[in-house]
């Protein structure tokens, strides 16, 4: 008897050993290419390009070099990503920002107010999720640059250019938001708000001071994500964002190093990290709220 | 140009005026409700136009008029029936945009979801677990264009005889072979696009997966192992049934995901070597070759192949909750 336990618990010993030796080996193989990358980051760039970052430990010279060049070089293929990182900044704010509260103004009247056709509203909302992005780009291009039906020509230049990038954003975002928003401000307890409503309270009244505070880990979740998701987008700010250093976001910067001087690895892995330093941070500091909206927003893209 | 602080300041005081003119507008909404929601219908109209305009004029009539300049030629004026569609299935290059597409999807999905069940299953109920999971999530966090950079830095090519910059080059010359470029042999190539394109999603899966997993009733587990059943056993039988809607899920999702994928392809071959991929075909052909027929018509693809699968999603995603 004991001897069959034996045998069955080696076994199980070694088959969560093997367990656990393919995960040491998946956690090393996720995590070496970036810290190659890293630590080349803070190579001089006549070694980056003449030995393996391996060598690094043999003889580290490191040297902040290259950030300072990718960040504020003066030269033509420096990469300007200053200039860059403020862009990001300014393209992603209001694009978090604004498909978050007109999500929320929809979500509510779409979840507290009995009106006919809603639930027609409600599943043509949703069902524009499944447009791509490709089937909107071109189109949008156009409305821009032409005027479009009764639109007219919205021909923006230098930083009028962020609003193109803020109402495309926008326009992504809303579906998925009141998707999200509406599920969650739907299961709220029904009693809080009608006897709010009893006490008449006005629509602005509930929407501010009683359903905002109780969406608040909903909206928190949504906007972890959006702005991620903004930051590190490449495809609407290579169509819609100039590419020029004076609107483009720090992607489009990195990808033309990329596509242009695709050996200069010293400015390649320093932009990365000027990059990905800003969406690394969120990720740290809202990781359980990544972890929710990632399965929520996930339809996206 | 050296970083100009001055020229920073319309950028600045662009997005103020955007935040205030938005909260204005925003306000006004608040304000008109406010003072009386004297019928249901006029409060729902207020708090739903500007997301019904906005869908309308960026989502809904774009994607219209993209399937309309499908039927039409470059400029758009003139009906070339179903001229662009016979292209993209006739075409060499569209071809391997197909072919690539279809190995991208095949392989990504199963791969990501494989690997990051297994990782999930092994350190879920680790000490280090967080840990763990936020190493392979990682690569989610650097983006996609980040993510490309790196594996190309992997595949970084010198020529035999001189050291090795890029690790899988420097470990085939450690084991006596030569060194090879990974991003430019055809078809491999498209293989080693796709590496980047795992590595990139693991992390997703296996956050997801490790949630459900934790949501297994552990008396169960409990129960198996005394009975004797190995972790593969737990796995497959008790785990992997357990947690199957949100497995679907994240199927679905990286199908999703992979039929969209730009960024990776664009970081890393631009599509050269016959590397292209729908959604970067789609790109070239719209905004760089301005053949605006021939994008559209690949962009209605991918919405013809997205549709079913983000349907069947949104239906399972409703029984996870």
């Amino acid at each position: 008897m004991s001897g069959v336990r034996g045998v069955s618990g080696v076994r199980e010993r070694l088959s969560s050993r093997v367990f656990s030796l393919a995960a040491v080996v998946t956690a090393i193989l996720w995590t070496v290419p970036t810290l190659g990358l890293f630590l080349s980051s803070f190579r001089p760039e006549a070694e980056i390009k003449t030995t393996g970052w391996w060598t690094v430990f043999g003889s580290p010279h490191l040297t902040l070099a290259n950030y300072r060049e990718v960040l504020f070089g003066t030269g033509n293929a420096s990469g300007r990503l200053a200039d860059h990182l403020v862009n990001s900044i300014v393209i992603t704010l209001p694009s978090v920002l604004f498909p978050l509260t007109l999500a929320f103004l929809a979500a509510y009247a779409l979840a507290w107010i009995d009106f006919k056709g809603r639930d027609v509203l409600v599943v043509g909302i949703f069902a524009l999720q499944i447009v791509p992005l490709q089937m909107v780009l071109v189109p949008l291009l156009r409305l821009f640059s032409r005027g479009w039906l009764f639109l007219p020509a919205w021909n923006a230049t230098g930083a009028a250019r962020f609003s193109q990038a803020w109402f495309a954003h926008t326009v992504f975002a809303l579906p998925v938001a009141v998707f999200l928003l509406h599920n969650y401000l739907a299961g709220l307890p029904r009693d809080l708000i009608e006897a709010a409503r009893v006490d008449g309270a006005s629509h602005a009244t509930l929407l501010l001071r009683i359903v905002l505070p109780l969406a608040r880990p909903v909206l928190v979740t949504f906007a972890v994500i959006q702005f991620v998701w903004v930051w590190n987008d490449l495809l609407v700010a290579m169509t819609l964002s100039g590419g020029t250093a004076e609107t483009a976001p720090v992607t489009v910067g990195l990808a033309a190093m990329a596509g242009t001087r695709g050996n200069e690895w010293q400015r390649l892995t320093a932009g990365a990290f000027v990059s990905a330093f800003v969406p690394l941070l969120v990720f740290l500091l809202f990781r359980r709220h990544v972890a929710r909206g990632l399965l929520a927003g996930s339809v996206k893209g | 140009m050296p970083f100009d602080v001055v020229a920073q300041q319309p950028k600045l005081a662009h997005l103020l005026q955007g935040v205030v003119a938005f909260s204005a507008v925003v306000g006004l909404i608040l304000l008109a409700l406010h003072r009386g929601p004297a019928r249901r219908r006029g409060a729902a109209f207020l708090l739903l136009a500007p997301a019904l305009l906005l869908l309308t004029i960026g989502l809904l009539l774009p994607g219209l008029h993209t399937l309309g300049l499908s039927f039409m030629d470059d400029e758009g004026d003139t009906w070339v029936g179903v001229d662009n569609y016979v292209w993209m299935f006739t075409d060499p290059e569209a071809l391997i945009a197909l072919r690539n597409t279809l190995a991208w999807v095949v392989l990504v999905p199963p791969l990501v979801t494989g690997i990051g069940l297994l990782y999930a299953a092994a350190v879920v109920r680790a000490r280090f677990r967080a840990l763990a999971l936020s190493l392979v999530l990682l690569p989610m966090a650097i983006s996609f264009v980040g993510a490309g950079l790196v594996w190309k830095f992997v595949y970084a090519y010198r020529p035999a005889g001189a050291e090795q910059i890029g690790l899988l080059n420097e470990l085939v010359v450690a084991f006596g072979g030569e060194p090879r470029q990974w991003l430019v042999d055809s078809p491999w190539n498209v293989l080693f696009l796709i590496v980047a394109m795992v590595w990139a999603q693991t992390g997703f899966a296996a956050l997801l997966l490790a949630g459900a997993i934790t949501a297994v009733p552990g008396e169960i587990v409990e129960a198996a192992r005394l009975d004797g059943a190995s972790p593969r056993q737990i796995l497959r039988h008790i785990t992997v049934p357990s947690i199957r809607p949100t497995l679907l899920v994240v199927v679905l999702t990286e199908v999703i995901g992979t039929f969209k994928a730009f960024d990776i392809v664009k970081t890393m071959t631009a599509g050269q070597f016959d590397t292209a991929v729908i959604a970067h075909e789609m790109y070239d052909q719209s905004f760089r070759y301005g053949r605006t027929g021939h994008g559209a018509a690949l962009a209605v693809l991918l919405f013809l192949l997205v549709t079913p699968v983000v349907a069947y999603k949104v239906r399972t995603q409703r029984s996870v909750g």
